[in-house]
């Protein structure tokens, strides 16, 4: 909507030009010095299980020259950003720059070594399960006009039901629809506090948060540790397409995962249609934009944020199941580690659509698998350093990207009938 | 459809809102509801709309009784109301507003644009309100905004429309393509209830108007035998003076000189672009234009409350463009500011408080740091007698009073200290027909005792009746100021972003 004026363009593009050539001076001057002679190998096959599939030669490329190309090519745009500017793509050419940088970057890391492209790609994947489903149940809340920052909480009472569900009956399916459920129950919790007792609502968030973090930390402490057996849930297998799943690199990336990720992208293409293409989704919107409007043309206002709150709530317990019956496969105290604060930067770098959301929990997801990788590179950087890449590329990308974003114009606004 | 209001009463805690209302709107006609602020005018709209329930009295449609448990049944029985606050979502296209609630699916609750688009293009043509389906609201003209409100409502199949001051935001010239669907409505044998203060505008488009006078109807008259002078009469309940006795008067020196101010919104965009304007003793400058184009930052600028881009502002020869709120004031600039409640009075304080708080540190209300509550009390008392400001009490909050009292407490605040400038915005907004005489009158006699002054007002009937000279904003440009006179229809040209020679020309 708003169009920057020409000094505000101006600006703009000479900072992001600045940036680049920033980024391209580090990649010459880092990454393609004193690696004269080594090589690095991309490795794209699954070393995990047995391809069924014809295997992909490894990538070999010299580090020096292709750090140098890099930087090369990340000075030469950004010195034509910084001159005459891209205008409005200037965000998604900036996008591109930082991911050659960032391969810039991989090239040097894993110098001498193989990289495990698939892995840190399906990494990728698996990490952004729990931190899509969360954007998404924000993007739900948000929509209708009730901010949802217990997200966090909704990952932690369903991960420790979904454990204990799973446990109990040795069925994941349970296990998931516990988990469900908890989080429901949790979304409900703050559906009723603030829409029927209109309590601020960030307040209501933190209080949920602290609330299913002590809940489950107690339960854990007197019923989870006692007794072993209720903390050993049965998990979700990998389950391979058929078809589909022998593509090379392909396959494994995207077909050959565990429900959750399945659930999760099915989550976002399912939200994303009904939000902007059903009937249930136009009302949802009217009601978090302009309830008033809404009511006054016979839309029940309460009992849309009610079932948006609470289908929100449900959407991020199947998120939270996740850590339980897939990623860790046993329950422990705070393991979300923070993670539904994540999916809530994701739901605002992705501008409360659910594509955005999932392309968000792309960018975050990366940064968390990518820890892990150089981790067992061992590039001479502390692991505990490592760990804070996927908080570091949050507050880099939210302060950078998100810039003049527009909320859902009565989001967090209790409706009050006259 | 034949709409009939028998006996609605409505009570709210301490105040009959309506009481024993008795209204009968025909087929196919055009009824004006004529009233002061609080005569209870929405209250009975918001009954016929369902959004409130009467505590006595029936509604019948065509003959048989119905009851309203909200909006949704009003809509069902062919009720639409276009509200004086558009009920659009500003992010959503035409189209989407008007299906809103109605819909148009293809099965699976999947939304059919292409079907709903067809409608609304259809309905636009059928009625002659051109709308463009695709475009997103909030980039609309405040006008083509009242066309979609009113789509919407026909799109529902609505048989009776109730417009609520619909004319308080446009244009003259909008303000004509309105009476112009209006008509075509009318012939379609559509009902329309039409709300407004403006007694011209009842004059020039309703069949029959009912004048509603604290919760009553008091009459029903026929507008092409009855004169404003009389509707007016009616509407407040005594003798009013619809025009203000201004005697012709030198100016004396410059007293406000603004060359070139720039002011800028919060997006760092101008909303005040280049303004130059002089204002003598002993005169009014009015400033017109519809709302947002710029008078308020102007205003806001002149008085010390923002700060300027651009330009310097001099007061009686001292440059006093880096000047702050509290030295303006006391170089004897007075401000009745266009949002009272928000900018005017402290709701929460007396009445003698606000009466006396720009000088509250300053002696004789205070001496070595310590509040003199005698000479507040018996200086309030002067100005509430002297203002005719009907309170309680001057311990009375400010906030409970009626939108004309104060009104009242601020122009008393304001002109009980010798002033050199005197700047007014909306100085009547929200304000019954009595005080507004009131203020009017007051107003005047400041310009007569060698004040300048300048108003800013969206009112055209009080710019022309004030204004020694009149000059509009448009888009942050300030035209004029021309010498009165300057016809009503080259002003509203001005107001629509006319140049001087068009609109002066076309009205030669």
């Amino acid at each position: 909507m708003t169009t920057a004026t020409p000094p505000d363009l101006d600006r703009r593009n000479r900072r992001f030009g600045i940036f680049a050539l920033v980024l391209a001076a580090i990649a010459g001057a880092v990454f393609a010095t004193g690696t004269a002679g080594v090589a690095t190998t991309f490795q794209l096959n699954d070393v995990f299980g047995e391809p069924a599939y014809a295997t992909l030669p490894a990538v070999v490329v010299p580090v020096a020259p292709t750090a140098l190309f890099l930087a090369l090519v990340i000075a030469g745009v950004g010195l034509y950003q910084a001159v005459r500017g891209f205008g409005d793509r200037a965000t998604i050419v900036i996008s591109v720059l930082l991911g050659l940088f960032v391969l810039a970057f991989l090239v040097w890391a894993a110098r001498g070594q193989q990289l495990q492209v698939l892995a840190l790609l399906r990494g990728t994947m698996r990490a952004a399960v729990p931190l899509a489903l969360g954007a998404l149940s924000g993007v739900l809340c948000e929509r209708a006009g009730v901010i949802n920052i217990a997200i966090e909480g909704q990952f932690l009472a369903a991960a420790f039901t979904a454990a204990l569900v799973s446990s109990a009956t040795g069925s994941p399916w349970l296990g998931l629809v516990g988990g469900i459920l908890a989080g429901g129950l949790v979304g409900a919790l703050l559906a009723v506090l603030s829409i029927r007792y209109r309590a601020d609502q960030i307040v209501v968030g933190v209080v949920l948060i602290v609330l299913a973090t002590g809940v489950t930390s107690f339960l854990t402490s007197q019923l989870l540790v006692p007794n072993p057996g209720l903390n050993a849930p049965d998990r979700f297998g990998a389950v391979t397409v058929p078809v589909l799943g022998d593509i090379p690199l392909i396959g494994p990336l995207l077909f050959r995962h565990s429900v959750t990720v399945y659930l999760m992208l099915l989550a976002v293409v399912v939200v994303q249609i009904a939000l902007f293409r059903t009937r249930w989704g136009l009302r949802l919107r009217a009601v978090g934009e302009h309830p008033k409007a809404a009511d006054t043309v016979g839309i029940r206002v309460l009992a849309t944020r009610y079932r948006a709150v609470i289908l929100g709530g449900m959407v991020a317990g199947i998120g939270g199941a996740y850590f339980t019956l897939d990623a860790a496969g046993q329950f422990s105290r705070e393991m979300s580690g923070g993670r539904g604060f994540i999916a809530l930067a994701a739901m605002l770098v992705g501008r409360y659509s659910p594509a955005g959301a999932l392309g968000a929990a792309l960018i975050f997801g990366f940064a968390d698998a990518l820890s892990t990788s150089l981790q067992i590179l061992n590039v001479g950087i502390p692991s505990t350093l490592l760990l804070t890449a996927p908080y570091v590329v949050t507050i880099l990308v939210v302060a950078g990207l998100v810039g003049r974003l527009r909320m859902p114009a009565a989001d967090g606004q209790p409706y009050v009938k006259e | 459809m034949k709409l009939e209001l028998r006996g609605i009463t409505k009570r709210f805690p301490g105040v009959v809102a309506n009481d024993a209302v008795d209204l009968v709107i025909e087929e196919g006609e055009i009824h004006g509801l004529l009233g002061e602020n609080g005569a209870g005018k929405s209250t009975l709209m918001n009954i016929l709309y369902g959004l409130y329930t009467a505590d006595e009295g029936e509604v019948l449609i065509d003959g048989e009784p119905v009851t309203f448990a909200g909006p949704g049944d009003a809509i069902d029985a062919g009720i639409g109301m276009v509200h004086q606050h558009f009920m659009l979502v500003p992010v959503f296209t035409v189209a989407e507003n008007i299906t809103l609630g109605v819909e148009h699916t293809k099965g699976l609750g999947l939304l059919d644009r292409r079907s709903a688009e067809a409608e609304v293009h259809r309905l636009s043509e059928e009625f002659g309100l051109p709308v463009d389906p695709h475009a997103v609201v909030e980039d609309l003209p405040v006008g083509v905004q009242q066309r979609v409100e009113i789509l919407k409502a026909l799109h529902r199949e609505a048989r009776l429309l109730i417009l609520d001051e619909p004319t308080a935001v446009l244009t003259p010239q909008e303000t004509e393509d309105l009476f112009r669907a209006m008509r075509s409505l009318k012939e379609s044998g559509r009902s329309i209830v039409f709300i407004s203060h403006k007694l011209k505008e009842h004059k020039a488009i309703v069949d029959r108007i009912s004048v509603l006078r604290r919760g009553r109807i008091v009459g029903t008259a026929d507008p092409a035998t009855t004169s404003e002078q009389e509707l007016a009469n009616l509407m407040v309940g005594r003798p009013v003076g619809l025009t203000v006795d201004k005697a012709d008067r030198e100016t004396g020196e410059a007293v406000l000189a603004v060359r070139g101010i720039t002011v800028l919104d919060a997006r760092g965009k101008p909303a005040v672009d280049g303004v130059d304007l002089d204002v003598h003793r002993g005169e009014i400058v009015a400033i017109a234009g519809v709302e947002g184009n710029g008078q308020t930052e102007l205003v806001r600028a002149i008085t010390g409350l923002d700060p300027v881009a651009g330009g310097t502002i001099e007061l009686l020869g001292r440059d006093v463009t880096a000047f702050g709120r509290k030295e303006l004031l006391r170089a004897g600039v007075g401000h009745i500011p266009e949002d009272r409640n928000r900018e005017g009075i402290v709701g929460d304080f007396t009445v003698a408080e606000n009466l006396v708080l720009p000088m509250w540190d300053a002696a004789p209300f205070a001496e070595r740091g310590r509040r003199r509550f005698g000479a507040i009390a018996e200086v309030a008392e002067r100005e509430v007698d002297d203002f005719d400001i009907r309170t309680p009490s001057i311990h009375t909050t400010a906030g409970s009073l009626s939108g004309g009292n104060a009104q009242k407490v601020v122009v008393a605040r304001e002109f009980a200290r010798p002033l050199d400038l005197l700047v007014a915005a909306q100085p009547t907004r929200g304000v019954d027909v009595g005080s507004i005489e009131y203020i009017h009158r007051r107003i005047v006699d400041k310009r007569n005792e060698g004040a300048a002054v300048v108003i800013v007002s969206s009112e055209l009937d009080e710019v022309l009746a004030l204004a020694d000279r009149v000059a509009v904003m448009f888009h942050g440009r300030l035209v004029g100021p021309f010498p009165m006179p300057v016809s009503r229809e080259a002003v509203g040209l001005l107001m629509a972003g006319a140049t001087p020679d068009e609109a002066m020309g076309a009205t030669r």
